[in-house]
């Protein structure tokens, strides 16, 4: 079974985020600022190589962006991931429409013929839950979102999903696209024999057409600071007892 | 909110490992009333303690960083906070294997115990998981050990606070220093002001940011430094304890591995150097970790990971153990790679205290509360203070610029004589193009360009064959030409002239001139207007605070001039002891020096000055103004080589066209152009004249440095009673001159030993005095007049008698050498300079 991963770069800063003056984007300028994957990528690449795992075939990982998501794509190389495929952009934001058709095309004009396509249901910085819909869309598969629980048996994949207290569970024929969520397994931590083979493994760079951009991003706002308080409940064994009452006042303890 | 006092005596910024020792050993000594702010929570506010990773090797080839360590590691100890495991130095190549030999000899130059060489077999038995046959060796000291650098922080601050002598408040943020006609009176917090007599800044990376509110420089940066934690090993699966096997420094990758409970720690200093603006550092509220834990960069790490997997295949080529933690660790790097000590000489009473490792953390807290509290530390810390800074050296440039270039030394194989390559040709004497054209070899001290040896001297080689004491060893020539000892046996023979411009210059004027002079300097000040005097400047304590000469050139006007390295510190100790009514004016940029020494360099003065240059004329230890070539210039009749001749001090707008005269003239008197090789090595060793940072140091007496003066003034003066007690007891040491008797190694090489060597007993023992300080070679270096190489070093009585035969050990080889006495080798009645 051949299963496609879809990620995408997305900044990491280690505290306070900013947004660029003209407020269109996160200020990625500071020198501490970092780059990461979004959690439900890391989920959905996690469950792709189990399923390899067990069955057999190759994970590609696809990834649109510029030439940095390259470090991206190895931080999945060094947990299963076989192959990436870049689609290279510039610096400028893809909408989403754009974003799932180039994927989507990618997909199919691979030489590989995918059984799946995993994504994550939502990318960490702007939350547009839309790609996965519409890389389906584009294929003309069918679609599960929002999965917490995934196996695959005789060419048919059982998805489960968590809505309110109740679990929903479907099933759909491959090739099917499924939007995981965090949560849906522990990804397993890089070995360092995982990011040397990591290192070697290809990377194909294709030149994505951009279909026009129909979204217009007017300006984005930093959601309020939460302003959370430290109370000391006490210092030593006599800090104890509050502590549990506390802990009981919250439900931890019954 | 906090209940933070409105006032205290002293507030420390910083609740980490420095931070906390100054807080413990200000209140050991006496000091109540402290109150102790962190902007994180305790115990771990979230700065560089708390994500180091905490093991102390105890090696370092810097005397005072050293020393540093090993008291860190008795209080470490003393707490219960150290647990000895063991190190291991692994060697991949033959240069790494001489440099393992070096790290013992300095090892036991500073008496540290327990070292060996170890075979890559020996190196298995000890560490199981390594694969023996990537290396070639080992070395292996017994006393290192891993620290509990946040639980020691905790225990010092309770101790602090059961002497009620310390409050501690976690989560205040400095808002603001308050000076006040120079002085700190106030930290100002988010919390509150808390009025105060002195602030100590132990802010670690953020401790730049915090000495700026006070308009001080504490210049460091903060870097990352790259570990990741593996595990579950396996083969620890058991592990009782934090560490249970001696810690590996794989030193040619820059890397080392320790287990680390059930997994194992892979620490980089290899990668590309990253540095960082404090102000990107976020908040601890903002932090999504620790506000010093920063995002992993795997790339950086990718040669790291093939050389782990080749060190310690069993455990790294294991697939199932993953990559538990890995982070960009925040440090604070120094453009030295030393410490920042002492009080700012910006602001009185704001004292610095950044270390840069958790290994000299304790040390740096003990030194600074006695720096503070009893006027010098024990351990002479000059090397690290704060004042050592010119300028040019707190930028944000040089900083960047240095800390990057010296980033990878931090495990690297770096040559004694090494020179930074970085943000040069920052401070250029009057002379440099001039310089340049005769082929000068440019070394920096204090950002100033100063040529070493001249390759337009190169000519002289064939004229002194053997006499130049050629070296063959590739280590022992690195950093060095013959050229100087050339220069040297020129200028005994002629004439050289030197370009001593780093030298540091300032006046005290004033009613209280006098009373400044006499109260810092060891010797007579009161004196004629035109004496110079050379003088020991002592620490209260009696010990070298440093040495230096003083002109007097009116009633109410004397000239101080020091070198580079130490100006700014001797500055500083001057302004913090100045009587009422001394004005000080810093001369160092605006005046330049020009030597001029050799048996010719009166026919050449006479030859561009219409003044009386003769011996009855211009005596030895007087300086007066001169005209040369329509300049006036202040001429000195001093000598640092052991020839005739001057310094000659000129506005920098005027020196070349004084340069220039001199050259002209002495193209007729073999005057040759001579360096700073000449200058600080190899004339003074042959004089046996000592050098401040060198012999000279606060450790040592003015008596065991064999310097005191006879009769003593009866003008009190700084470290008087001091010096007049330790007249009165037994001298435990006593500094002398050695010459190499025998240079041949096992191999047949002539090896020339370049410095902080341990000198040895015959049978090969160490030499350790009444106070426990070993011998080592201070200083090294030709003595090609009388054709020897000269060590200087402390001995004990027993071993000083001149004739004595010792041993002196030299990249792990011993070689015979002979104590010549405690004076000149060359002209000791001083015939020449007295000419």
């Amino acid at each position: 079974m051949n299963v496609a991963v879809c990620i995408k770069r997305v900044p990491l800063s280690p505290g306070r985020w900013s947004l660029t003056p003209d407020a269109t984007a996160i200020d990625t300028s500071g020198s501490a600022m970092g780059w990461t994957l979004s959690p439900h990528e890391e989920c959905a690449t996690e469950a792709a190589v189990q399923l390899i795992e067990a069955d057999g075939g190759e994970v590609t990982a696809f990834s649109l962006g510029t030439a940095d998501s390259t470090e991206q794509i190895r931080e999945l190389m060094a947990v299963g991931v076989s192959r990436g495929v870049l689609l290279e952009t510039g610096a400028d934001e893809w909408d989403p429409q754009a974003t799932a058709a180039a994927l989507a095309s990618a997909i199919r004009d691979d030489a590989t013929t995918y059984d799946m396509v995993i994504v994550g249901t939502e990318s960490a910085d702007t939350s547009g839950y839309q790609v996965g819909v519409r890389i389906a869309h584009a294929l003309g598969w069918p679609i599960v979102t929002n999965v917490k629980g995934l196996s695959v048996t005789g060419g048919v994949a059982r998805c489960e999903r968590v809505v309110g207290t109740d679990r929903e569970v479907y099933e759909v024929s491959l090739p099917a696209v499924i939007a995981v969520k965090d949560g849906v397994n522990i990804p397993r931590y890089p070995s360092v024999p995982g990011r040397i083979k990591a290192r070697k493994k290809p990377i194909d760079t294709v030149a994505p057409t951009a279909t026009p951009a129909r979204l217009e991003k007017i300006r984005l706002a930093l959601p309020p600071q939460e302003t959370g308080t430290a109370t000391v409940l006490g210092t030593g064994p006599e800090a104890a007892p509050r502590v549990v009452e506390v802990l009981k006042e919250i439900g931890v303890l019954t | 909110m906090s209940n933070l006092p409105s006032s205290a005596k002293c507030v420390v910024i910083g609740a980490g490992i420095v931070g906390n020792s100054v807080a413990y050993h200000l209140a050991r000594l006496g000091w109540t009333d402290i109150v102790q702010i962190d902007k994180g929570p305790l115990p771990n506010p979230g700065g560089s303690t708390g994500h180091a990773s905490n093991f102390i090797f105890l090696v370092d080839h810097t005397k005072e960083m050293a020393e540093l360590t090993l008291d860190s590691v008795r209080q470490y100890e003393e707490f219960g906070t150290f647990t000895k495991c063991g190190g291991i130095e692994v060697a991949r190549t033959p240069e790494r294997m001489q440099e393992l030999t070096r790290r013992i000899t300095s090892g036991k130059s500073w008496g540290v115990e327990g070292m060996s060489l170890l075979t890559p077999d020996q190196v298995k038995d000890m560490v199981p998981f390594i694969d023996e046959t990537v290396i070639l060796g080992g070395f292996y000291t017994e006393g290192v050990g891993v620290v509990d650098s946040l639980r020691m922080g905790t225990i010092m601050r309770e101790k602090a606070v059961e002497m009620g002598a310390l409050q501690s408040f976690a989560n205040v943020e400095v808002d603001d220093l308050t000076v006040v006609d120079g002085r700190i009176t106030a930290v100002v917090t988010d919390q509150g002001t808390i009025n105060c007599e002195y602030a100590v800044i132990a802010c670690g990376c953020w401790s730049r940011q915090i000495a700026a509110m006070a308009g001080a420089e504490i210049p460091l940066t903060p870097a990352v430094h790259q570990m990741k934690d593996i595990g579950t090993v396996p083969m620890f699966a058991d592990a009782k304890g934090d560490i249970e096997y001696p810690i590996v420094r794989d030193m040619d990758t820059n890397m080392y591995e320790r287990q680390h409970g059930t997994g194992l720690e892979i620490g980089s200093y290899a990668h590309r150097p990253m540095l960082y603006d404090a102000e990107d550092i976020p908040s601890n509220a903002e932090a999504a970790l620790s506000p010093t834990e920063f995002p992993f960069t795997p790339d950086d790490f990718a040669e790291q990971d093939e050389y782990a997997l080749e060190l310690m295949p069993d455990i790294v080529g294991d697939e199932t153990i993953g990559e538990k933690y890995a982070i960009n660790g925040i440090l604070s790097l120094t453009p030295d790679g030393m410490p920042i000590l002492g009080e700012t000489p910006e602001v009185k009473g704001l004292w610095a205290a950044s270390a840069v490792w958790v290994k000299e953390g304790p040390g740096v807290g003990r030194a600074i509360a006695e720096w503070m509290i009893l006027g010098e530390p024990e351990i002479d810390v000059h090397a690290s203070d704060v004042a050592r800074f010119y300028p040019q050296q707190t930028t944000t440039k040089h900083i960047k610029d240095r800390t990057a270039e010296g980033f990878n030394k931090t495990y690297g194989i770096v040559h004694p004589a090494e020179q930074w390559s970085s943000n040069r040709e920052v401070r250029i004497s009057p002379y440099f193009e001039r310089e340049k054209a005769l082929g000068a070899v440019f070394y920096e001290t204090v950002m100033w360009e100063r040529p070493f040896w001249y390759d337009s001297n190169a000519g002289l080689l064939e004229k002194y064959g053997d006499a130049v004491m050629p070296r063959v060893a590739e280590w022992d020539s690195r950093w060095w030409s013959p050229i100087i000892n050339a220069e040297h046996l020129q200028m005994r023979e002629t004439a050289g002239i030197v370009d001593l411009t780093a030298f540091a210059l300032f006046d005290i004027t004033g009613p209280g001139a006098l009373a400044t002079v006499q109260r810092v300097c060891m010797r007579q000040m009161d004196v004629a207007v035109g004496k110079v005097i050379y003088t020991p400047v002592l620490s209260p304590g009696g010990g070298f605070k440093s040495d230096l000469t003083v002109m007097r050139l009116g009633d109410d006007h004397y000239r101080v001039v020091t070198g580079g390295a130490h100006g700014m510190s001797d500055l500083k100790w001057f302004k913090d002891n100045a009587a009422p009514e001394a004005t000080f004016t810093d001369l160092t940029e605006a005046m330049s020096t020009i030597g001029l020494w050799g048996p010719h360099a009166r026919a050449i003065l006479a030859s561009v000055t219409d003044a009386d240059v003769s011996n009855e004329g211009f005596g030895f230890g007087t300086c007066r103004d001169i005209t040369i070539a329509g300049q006036t210039v202040l001429a000195s009749r001093i000598s640092y080589v052991g020839d005739l001749g001057w310094e000659i001090y000129v506005p920098m707008s005027e020196g070349l066209a004084v340069w220039d005269a001199l050259w002209a003239a002495g193209q007729d008197h073999g005057l040759i152009p001579v360096g700073i090789g000449v200058y600080g090595t190899t004339g003074r060793l042959e004089k046996g004249y000592r050098a401040y940072g060198a012999e000279l140091e606060s450790e040592y007496t003015i008596i065991e440095a064999g310097m005191s003066p006879k009769k003593i003034k009866d003008a009190d003066f700084i470290g008087k009673q001091a010096h007049l007690r330790q007249r009165d007891e037994p001298v435990a040491t006593v500094m002398c001159l050695l010459t190499v008797d025998d240079h041949t190694s096992s191999t047949g090489e002539k090896r020339y030993m370049l410095g902080k060597e341990p000198i040895l007993t015959k049978d090969g023992g160490p030499i350790t005095d009444a106070h426990g300080r070993r011998s080592y070679v201070t200083s090294a270096g030709a003595g090609p007049s009388v054709g020897k190489h000269i060590l200087m070093s402390y001995l004990p009585a027993e071993y000083a008698a001149p004739g004595t035969h010792l041993l002196v050990e030299y990249l792990g080889e011993q070689y015979p050498v002979t104590v010549e006495g405690s004076g000149a080798v060359f002209d000791a009645a001083n015939d020449r300079i007295l000419a």
